[in-house]
């Protein structure tokens, strides 16, 4: 689908860029009118992306993150988090709610409140090679011209 | 990430200013443990009014906090949840494992 507007941004995987990444997406966003609320979803999503990978991508290096955010017709953003990291063995086992590898500093819920909070969500990863995260999210359309 | 607050009659009580984060998490949680520690007491109340966001690092912060006290034979009470922070306690499930009021 082509997109309307686009942006891509380049960082490495530094916890500090967990915020900056949540605030361009909700920037970026903006140009769509959004309500509070799909914004707070939108940050959060993105928050869950980006840690994701700064904290199980690059365990024990500084590595590239890319987030891409794309405007589609109909109102809808799509999200990705792309990272060129471990990559994850078993998609399907780290998606499963409270399961993690990251101990109790993590709470294991992080893909579940992607799904929650986007209407879409796809994940692609191979060990060794990274991992792609996109989402998708439709706004409500708040001005009827 | 701002944390303030004071201790009365056995009732600590810590207010959460700003975003919680994983970039932020560990040294809360550090602050959190410190002052729960020092003052032992039997009640912990984390007033969130001042939090603007959160996401599932802080609600691993929150039930770990919740253990602690747990841990000492006290309770946790969480106060003051925004918007967003709310979403997204309410979409983890932690909603139902912690102690909740307006």
């Amino acid at each position: 689908m082509p997109a309307l507007n686009s942006v891509k941004l380049e960082f490495p995987s530094l916890s500090a860029n967990e915020a900056f990444a949540r605030s361009c997406a909700a920037c970026f966003a903006a140009q769509l009118d959004p309500t509070l609320e799909e914004l707070g979803d939108l940050k959060t999503a993105v928050s869950e992306a980006v840690t994701n990978a700064v904290v199980h991508a690059y365990p024990s290096e500084i590595g590239r993150v890319l987030l891409k955010l794309r405007l589609l017709e109909g109102n809808v953003l799509e999200v990705t988090v792309k990272d060129w990291g471990c990559g994850i063995p078993d998609v399907a086992q780290a998606m499963e709610p409270l399961f993690t590898t990251g101990g109790e500093e993590r709470s294991g819920m992080g893909f579940s409140i992607m799904a929650c909070f986007t209407d879409k969500l796809r994940v692609r990863s191979a060990p060794g090679r990274g991992t792609t995260v996109v989402m998708r999210k439709k706004f409500s359309r708040r001005i009827q011209l | 990430m701002k944390i303030t607050g004071s201790c009365q009659e056995g009732v600590l009580t810590l207010r959460f200013q700003g975003e919680l984060d994983h970039h932020v998490s560990q040294e809360v949680m550090a602050a959190l443990s410190e002052r729960i520690d020092a003052f032992l007491p039997r009640k912990c109340v984390l007033d969130l009014r001042g939090l603007s966001f959160m996401d599932s690092s802080g609600i691993a912060l929150l039930l770990r906090a919740e253990k602690k006290m747990r841990q000492l034979e006290g309770s946790l009470l969480v106060t003051g949840v925004q918007e967003q922070p709310g979403r997204v306690l309410r979409a983890a499930g932690a909603d139902q494992r912690l102690g909740i009021t307006e």
